[in-house]
């Protein structure tokens, strides 16, 4: 009935659905959605200097994303600059050093509009091997450290004095966080990711009121974005990457008349 | 002697604290032993949430040492602020830091009173309520070591007896050993076995009634508080009428 590409796609999205989905709550809840962004931003840094070396993609970019958050953390500890200043700093600075080396690069052209918006019809069988064992390795992690994750995100100070050891859990996030990035910036591209790991999550705060809740209706708000966008590109013949993420949008609109509806049923 | 048999679960020497090269606290050592409460008093700025957050390794870079001699450690930061952002009831609350039953659960939110909240969300909560929930999580494992840091702000009058007095109960039953930050100093004279009184460095300490007499102490907080003593002891010729009519005068 349905293409291989299209049932690849369908495949590669839902993977990054699961992901994404648990992750955005912990965007959410950190404060952390530019952060996303300034790591997305760096990944076009990461795409050149793999055209450039002539290495691995994925790989590339989780390099430049992890020494991004990295310099971030030092960063933070030696100035006095608030964190959206030197988010901003690293984001816009790594998108335009992107672009300076991706101009000394007459040589080799790429399509730059593939990848802010990704191409999800064109994912591969590798692809879809490197998200779902890299997604199912990352989601492994999260496991191992959601206590500890969760615990110090409500609060350092108690997370520390009762032995949940912040410091190292948030470095590991860190990481997870440019991991994610690596392994979906062919699907959905650098523009999207963000768009990803915030709508439905943001569309799952919306109608839940404890943490386990919000993470498994991020994971259902970000499954039916991808069905739903592939769907209607399918359908209406419309690029499918923002038509994703159109759909996370109007799933989270819905997730708002609800919970007008919720608040005043209360009252 | 009893007192050399009971276990040291904190021993802090000599430690401070400077940032951007000002002192905040420096030179403060003692130790915490099981089913004994250790109380900092002092003046705001004197150090005691700092000395605290040192004991309990949140503050990084310090100078001196702390050895922590038990891992069951329970904690009621003075401020906490929680990004509403998160949806999280009491429960999900209770269980942040370590692997509780329900009825684990109950029980601790029984004893500051407050089990009827349990399924509520946290940002609903009032002051005084949200400060129960913060004790009841800090004791629901049975904590060796308790570190509460102005537990009972926002705490309503009647609500706040009840809980010195469960702090109390807590230190004894479970020979927990407490690190108590006050400023009730009634509490403090009454129930605790050591005070350090602290103004960047340790002023004075020993048993209250000793420190109560000191000069340092009475040069901090000034004359009237050198009396809570003989207040207290006056008042408690007429415990346990908790209908509200302690009178201060004599």
């Amino acid at each position: 009935m349905f293409d291989d590409f299209f049932i690849r796609a369908l495949f590669a999205g839902i993977g990054i659905a699961l992901i994404t989905g648990p992750f955005g709550c912990f965007i959410i809840w950190r404060r952390f959605s530019f952060f996303a962004g300034t790591l997305a931003h760096s990944a076009l840094l990461g795409v050149t200097m793999a055209v450039f070396f002539d290495i691995n993609i994925a790989f590339a970019v989780f390099l430049i994303s992890a020494a991004l958050a990295i310099i971030l953390l030092k960063l933070q500890k030696k100035t006095k600059l608030p964190n959206d200043a030197l988010l901003g700093l690293l984001a816009h600075a790594s998108l335009a050093v992107g672009f300076v080396i991706l101009g000394f690069l007459t040589s080799i052209r790429f399509d730059v509009m593939g990848l802010l918006f990704g191409d999800i019809l064109a994912v591969n069988e590798i692809d879809l091997m490197f998200i779902w064992i890299g997604g199912a390795l990352i989601l492994l992690v999260l496991k191992l450290i959601w206590k500890p994750l969760f615990a110090s995100t409500v609060n350092y100070d108690l997370a520390e004095a009762e032995g949940m050891k912040p410091d190292k859990i948030n470095a590991i996030f860190t990481i997870l966080m440019a991991a994610i990035i690596a392994i979906s910036i062919k699907i959905v591209g650098l523009l999207l990711i963000t768009g990803m790991l915030i709508i439905p999550a943001a569309m799952a705060r919306n109608i839940s009121n404890n943490p386990q809740q919000m993470v498994v209706l991020s994971i259902v708000g970000g499954l039916l974005s991808v069905m739903i966008g592939l769907f209607s590109s399918l359908e209406f013949n419309t690029p499918s990457g923002p038509s994703i993420i159109t759909a996370a949008l109007i799933l989270f609109c819905f997730s708002l008349i609800k919970f007008k509806k919720y608040s005043e049923l209360k009252k | 002697m009893k007192n050399e048999k009971k276990k040291t679960l904190l021993q802090v020497e000599k430690v401070g604290l400077s940032i951007n090269s000002k002192i905040l606290v420096e030179g403060v050592s003692f130790e915490v032993r099981e089913g004994e409460i250790v109380t900092l008093i002092g003046p705001n700025g004197s150090g005691k949430s700092t000395t605290a957050k040192i004991a309990l390794g949140i503050h990084k870079n310090i100078m001196g040492n702390v050895k922590k001699f038990t891992n069951k450690i329970g904690y009621v930061p003075q401020k906490i602020s929680i990004d509403w952002t998160l949806p999280i009831r009491v429960i999900d609350f209770m269980f942040l830091t370590k692997d509780l039953n329900n009825e684990q659960i109950s029980d601790a939110l029984n004893l500051t009173g407050v089990e009827h909240l349990k399924q509520k969300s946290l940002s609903n909560l009032s002051g005084g309520e949200f400060q129960r929930v913060l004790i009841a999580r800090a004791i629901a494992k049975k904590p060796e070591l308790l570190v509460l840091d102005e537990p009972v702000q926002g705490v309503d009058f009647k609500g706040e007896v009840a809980i010195y007095e469960l702090i109390k109960k807590i230190s004894e039953d479970l020979s927990c050993g407490i690190l108590l930050i006050s400023h009730d100093l009634h509490m403090v004279m009454s129930a605790t076995d050591h005070v350090i009184c602290l103004n960047g460095h340790v002023c004075c300490s020993g048993k209250p009634h000793i420190v109560a007499q000191d000069e340092k102490y009475k040069e901090l907080f000034g004359d009237r508080a050198s009396k809570v003593l003989t207040l207290y002891e006056h008042k408690h010729d007429h415990t346990h009428s908790q209908d509200g009519t302690i009178n201060r005068k004599q």
